[in-house]
């Protein structure tokens, strides 16, 4: 199977005329740009972890504080790459480069997880809701859920990815005023010490759940770029991809559960960031000019890698404001949203 | 099936009509009747009832009318079952003004909030039309899945400006409706929908023209962009009135017009009194259960709408589905 379409469409493989880019001079410029931008990214991150410093190199209070960031930086990378690749599969798979995955109300379930836990059970449940067990019974209800939905709109007759994207959101929205009434509710202190947990930060991660979350984001990420091929084929729309031989019910499936793990993943270790897969989809798309999804990942992720430490550098060390990292990441995000929905005219 | 109701609505004032009429009639009275203090056997009773329950019953019944005339008003000029207030970003907007207004003034009155809620409602719709306008859409549905990202892009800057000026708590109670904190001299604001309830009844078939879309509306002898502005100026004051004053309320101007139309079909005029009867009725039976299910506390009447309410979406839009 993956033999017919691995040529993107082309049949004839002694000549094979359909590159991935149209000419040698934008290659040359997609790894140029490339190696710049993991630069960018490297030098940032090198700088979160040594700049500023408060402890000589040499001290042995060095490697705990160096440690402390670098987990940060893990986060980042781990950040990075689950909305990169995310928000690039989901945007071929429904065709639509509006849209993100972070719309399907992943935040919404999880900040209704997480509020529920502190409305039934009390402030030290919460406190205690961490640790593998929590953190795989987390993501294994916000899979589930997406399952679900997923197999019960695309499985059927009628199946129409709009329909279950709108019905996602809408069920968010549902959750959020269940989590937010729950919320009314507390008293302000037990809300901040929800309000640090449902705010996307990198700082709160909590690095006991590194060794699961990990190889997860892994391995979900290394089966999507596997799947790149069959990708390509269905960024083509559903009818194109129909003719060129693939079954497009089943075959978005599959990474669709892959772009669920991934957000589940991101969203319980640092937190929602509606925006920000949005924004490296729309940025990658500008900077690597081929449909060919092996190169659209790598520049994806460059490019989320280097945003997302170099905010955290630039928020840290230049403007003291560490705290609103991800807002402002969501607020450029959206705006950048609005812009190119102005421009390119079409949804 | 729309014909024949037609041409017996003439008169408004058929016996389903007058049904439903009493109906709403019993539920404000079981509202007027619904409560933790003793009326009746208290001193102080009547006074109590006239400070605080009846103007959260009529209270209740202005918003529901505001919230669903609204709902059905847009969903007029944007040819979409599938907008409302919560669908287009308007109330994302309203609640931006209202956290500009906190910025720029210590402690500021309820006229102040109003006005800042109304006037970034308005702007806030009319961007989202006109962004409409210039986009062409694949998929009805994807309209209200761009509002609710744009109003995600508002609630981010809202956000924002909380976390920066420590206002989170504030905007996060602010955000849920609830018809608790209404007593007499808090809610009068909420008379003007009677108002605008009545321009929106008299400026009605020109809006069912507008309906049809900007070519045939203006072949039909309509200002099309005067119409549309009107409108939205309308739209915004009721939604600009009720988020100041009692918070947001999700999902009731896509059901009732929805639930309506699907009994009556599209004529505004006709169909008017009925969203704003059902409108009535719906938040009102809300209220009632909100005050009732943990007496004697009370739960947000929002939750119950947003949670009630994105169910019956999802309900209509299978539903909308399988008639194709």
């Amino acid at each position: 199977m993956n033999q017919e379409i691995a040529a993107d469409g082309k049949l004839n493989n002694e000549v094979r005329t359909a590159k991935a880019f149209r000419s040698k001079k934008e290659e040359k410029r997609y790894w140029m740009l490339l190696i710049a931008l993991l630069l960018i990214g490297v030098i940032a991150a090198y700088g979160l972890l040594v700049y500023n410093n408060p402890v000589p190199v040499d001290s042995p209070s060095f490697l705990p504080v160096a440690r402390r960031r670098m987990y940060a930086v893990v986060a980042m990378i781990i950040a990075a790459i689950a909305h990169s690749i995310s928000t690039v599969t989901f945007q071929s798979i429904t065709n639509n480069r509006i849209i993100t995955p972070s719309l399907l109300g992943f935040e919404a379930l999880h900040s209704t997880i997480h509020t529920s836990l502190l409305f039934f059970f009390g402030a030290q449940a919460l406190i205690n809701f961490t640790g593998t067990g929590a953190f795989l019974f987390q993501i294994g209800i916000m899979v589930l859920m997406c399952l679900l939905l997923f197999g019960w709109l695309l499985t059927k007759e009628q199946g129409n990815l709009q329909l279950m994207l709108l019905i996602g959101v809408i069920i968010g929205t549902g959750l959020r005023s269940l989590s937010s009434f729950m919320r009314r509710m507390i008293s302000p202190s037990e809300f901040d010490i929800l309000q640090s947990r449902l705010f996307g930060s990198v700082n709160n991660a909590q690095t006991e759940y590194f060794p699961i979350a990990i190889p997860i984001v892994i391995i979900a990420a290394v089966l999507l770029i596997l799947y790149a091929n069959k990708l390509n084929v269905l960024s083509l729309g559903k009818n194109t991809a129909t003719t060129l031989g693939v079954k497009h019910q089943p075959a978005i499936i599959y990474p669709l559960v892959l772009v669920s793990i991934l957000m589940s993943v991101s969203t319980a270790l640092i937190g929602p960031l509606t925006f920000y897969g949005f924004l490296i989809a729309t940025l990658t798309y500008q900077a690597a000019p081929t449909y060919d999804h092996r190169y659209l990942f790598p520049m994806a992720f460059a490019i989320g890698f280097a945003i997302i430490t170099l905010a955290y550098f630039l928020m840290n060390h230049v403007f003291s404001g560490a705290g609103v990292v991800s807002v402002i990441i969501e607020l450029f995000g959206g705006l950048i949203f609005l812009f190119v929905i102005l421009r390119k005219g079409v949804l | 099936m729309d014909r024949a109701q037609r041409s017996d609505s003439k008169s408004i004032f058929t016996l389903p009509f007058i049904l439903a009429i009493l109906a709403v009639l019993a539920l404000g009275f079981i509202s007027l009747a619904t409560g933790v203090y003793d009326i009746r056997g208290q001193e102080d009773g009547m006074q109590m009832f006239f400070i605080t329950r009846l103007p959260r019953t009529i209270a209740l019944m202005l918003t529901g009318a505001a919230m669903s005339i609204s709902g059905l008003v847009m969903q007029l000029i944007t040819q979409n079952r599938m907008v409302e207030p919560t669908t287009t970003g308007t109330i994302e907007w309203a609640g931006l003004g209202l956290l500009v207004v906190y910025l720029f003034f210590d402690s500021p009155t309820l006229v102040m909030r109003m006005t800042g809620a109304i006037v970034f409602a308005f702007g806030g719709t009319m961007a989202f039309f006109l962004l409409l306008k210039r986009v062409r859409l694949r998929s009805s549905l994807i309209v209200p899945i761009l509002g609710m990202m744009l109003g995600a892009v508002v609630s981010a800057l809202s956000t924002f400006l909380g976390l920066t000026f420590n206002l989170t708590q504030n905007i996060s109670n602010w955000f849920i409706g609830s018809f608790a904190a209404v007593q007499i001299g808090r809610y009068e604001y909420l008379w003007l929908i009677v108002l605008i309830t009545l321009f929106i009844y008299l400026y009605a078939n020109k809006l069912t023209v507008a309906g049809l879309g900007e070519d045939t509306a203006t072949s039909l002898g309509i200002n099309y962009n005067k119409t549309v502005l009107v409108a939205t100026a309308l739209i915004s004051f009721s939604v600009g009135i009720v988020t100041a004053v009692i918070g947001n309320l999700p999902f009731l101007g896509l059901i009732v017009p929805n639930l309506v139309s699907r009994f009556r079909g599209d004529d505004l005029r006709s169909n008017l009194p009925w969203v704003v009867l059902l409108g009535m009725g719906t938040i009102t039976l809300s209220d009632i259960i909100s005050r009732t299910i943990i007496s004697p506390f009370e739960v947000p009447v929002s939750l119950i709408l947003g949670t009630v309410g994105s169910f019956a979406f999802i309900i209509i839009l299978i539903r909308q589905r399988k008639a194709r």
